[in-house]
């Protein structure tokens, strides 16, 4: 069995190729995980219900509602976009699927594990990329890489072989593996987030916003990538983006959120055709984000609604 | 699973070692520092021409260089991958927190032999006649790890404080340890300190470190002799270091709850 980010010695050695070959590369063992093979085969990857999530920023201020009870569901092998202005709750939704923010109210399971009472085993199964590529910067990639990789288990030979597979098929050559992450652009850093994450072979890969400032041609690289992981790795991807074009292009399902709030849910077609039917507009997503946001990308000026003071 | 623990605590072991080579430059001049300084205070007691007081000096300033590096790096475990912006990444792995502690407590004990070595050289160059005829090897040898075990549970207390403060959690952390350095007794026996202080310094596991490797180094007094100083320590280590991981788990969850392990910054 082909596939990245193995984590016994008894799987064949894998090759740059298979990375080029999606059609052929049979999807790898971990991205079903035997925990979360489903006796109901409409075990979603990921289960949403009811998720609330409030803040409290300052001692004597009222809590601000950053989710309004949330639900969703993905899909295995779907890619699920959520939509919405700055401030609007995407990334504390990822958050919160992460493991990362705790629940004030409703249940999140993914491949049928709660996120609470099966933290370890939900955290085997997902892996994230944010908007900021978050590394040692001092440290190269691949030792950032092989920081991940022993984090999940992964036998270090391996994972460095694997390492160098992702990062040549996503354009980074392999002089350049062991140089300092901070002598690399931010599109190059990008590449080495998504590197990280797709290491360790995640059934549920969250992309918060993977593509914002890449340039033109970055942004088609990873987004290629992002379709040939789908393909090739039988991965379920939740993505938030502000581009329209990608959301488009990348997801079965898409969730526009306003105020922590859903506020239309659909697939792509079918929200362009919403827009079209019930407000007489031109069919696109653009109309899409307007409609339901209630304002324009250029009003997008508000960051997440997650305390950002320093104490 | 013991073994998936073992090799994830290693991780934090290599990447702090790898991040230790990036940053030599900053760790060469830490070095230099921190040698001239022990270096500066020992010629307090050649000035005096003291011998006992020379030997008094060298010790606290060795040791506590020890002490204060294994705590830089336990207590900074949180606050270096805040300032990194890898925080929310290291949380997210499959991990125990107690994995991820162990490795930086492995690491830091490592480093700060290696560290408090290089200083001990330079003082054996600057003192080649130093006698230490009566030293007690094992008595010392045990006060360092008895030491190094007690510290290890504040240093964790230490760590949380960059979880439940984002950016003042690290500043909390350096007043800690420059506390711990005035009445610890580094430098003069404690009784020459305030009553308040005083009272201070009995709840500091350096004072007992720090007096055993003393009387071990100077007097050679034999470990066995040396109970006075051995509970406290001991006391502190079974009770702290425990303490320290249920207080590091309850202040991530609360860092959960409150959104404080977002990147800041």
């Amino acid at each position: 069995m082909a596939r990245i980010g193995r984590t016994t010695d008894e799987d064949p050695p894998v090759t740059a190729t298979l990375l080029r070959k999606p059609k052929t590369f049979v999807p790898d063992r971990l991205a079903v995980p035997a925990e979360a093979q489903p006796l109901d085969a409409a075990l979603p990857a990921l289960l949403v219900e009811g998720v609330t999530k409030r803040f409290t920023v300052g001692r004597k201020k009222k809590p601000v509602l950053a989710i309004d009870n949330v639900s969703l569901r993905l899909e295995r092998g779907g890619v699920f976009g959520i939509l919405g202005a700055n401030g609007s709750g995407k990334s504390t939704l990822i958050r919160l699927v992460s493991g990362l923010l705790t629940l004030d109210e409703g249940r999140v399971e993914v491949f049928g594990h709660d996120i609470a009472r099966d933290e370890m085993t939900v955290k085997r199964l997902i892996n994230r990329v944010s908007v900021d590529a978050a590394f040692f910067k001092k440290l190269s990639p691949m030792e950032n890489l092989l920081f991940a990789a022993r984090l999940y288990g992964l036998d270090p030979g391996t994972a460095r072989e694997d390492a160098y597979a992702i990062l040549e098929r996503l354009g980074i050559a392999k002089k350049r593996v062991d140089r300092p992450v901070e002598q690399m652009s931010r599109g190059m850093q990008q590449k080495v987030a998504i590197a990280r994450a797709l290491l360790t072979s995640p059934a549920l890969l969250l992309l918060d916003e993977p593509t914002t400032g890449l340039d033109p041609r970055s942004k088609l690289e990873v987004q290629a990538f992002i379709e040939e992981v789908r393909l090739t790795h039988d991965a379920s991807i939740v993505l938030t983006t502000h581009d329209l074009d990608e959301a488009d292009r990348l997801c079965d399902r898409i969730s526009v959120l306003n105020d922590g709030r859903v506020v239309a849910e659909d697939s792509p077609n079918g929200l362009k055709r919403l827009v079209a039917e019930r407000h007489g507009q031109e069919p696109t997503l653009h109309n899409v984000f307007m409609t339901y946001t209630g304002r324009s990308l250029d009003e997008d000026v508000e960051e997440d609604a997650e305390p950002d003071d320093n104490d | 699973m013991l073994t998936h623990e073992l090799k994830a605590s290693y991780a934090f072991v290599e990447r702090n070692f790898n991040l230790s080579r990036r940053y030599w430059g900053w760790e060469l001049a830490f070095l230099v520092y921190s040698a001239a300084g022990a270096l500066s205070i020992s010629f307090i007691g050649v000035q005096l021409g003291d011998a006992r007081l020379l030997l008094t000096l060298m010790v606290g300033a060795i040791f506590w260089n020890y002490l204060s590096v294994v705590f830089s790096w336990i207590a900074e475990t949180i606050s270096v991958e805040r300032w990194e912006g890898t925080l929310e990444y290291t949380m997210m792995a499959p991990v125990h927190r107690s994995t991820h502690l162990l490795g930086s407590v492995a690491y830091a004990m490592v480093f700060g032999l290696v560290h408090t070595t290089a200083i001990l050289l330079a003082m054996i160059v600057f003192f080649p006649d130093l006698a230490l005829t009566s030293a007690n090897p094992l008595t010392v040898v045990s006060f360092f790890i008895l030491g190094s075990f007690s510290f290890v549970g504040i240093a964790m207390l230490a760590a949380i404080l960059p979880l439940l403060y984002v950016e003042r959690g690290a500043q909390m952390t350096f007043v800690l340890q420059s506390v711990l350095l005035l009445v610890s007794g580094v430098y003069y026996p404690i009784e020459v300190l305030p009553g308040w202080m005083q009272v201070l310094s009995h709840l500091s596991p350096a004072t007992y470190a720090i007096d055993g490797v003393r009387r071990g180094l100077i007097d050679g007094v034999p470990v066995t002799e040396l109970t006075g100083d051995i509970w406290p320590l001991l006391v502190m280590g079974v009770v702290l270091i425990p303490f320290g991981l249920w207080a590091f788990g309850r202040a991530e969850r609360y860092a959960k709850q409150t959104g404080k392990l977002k990147r800041v910054g």
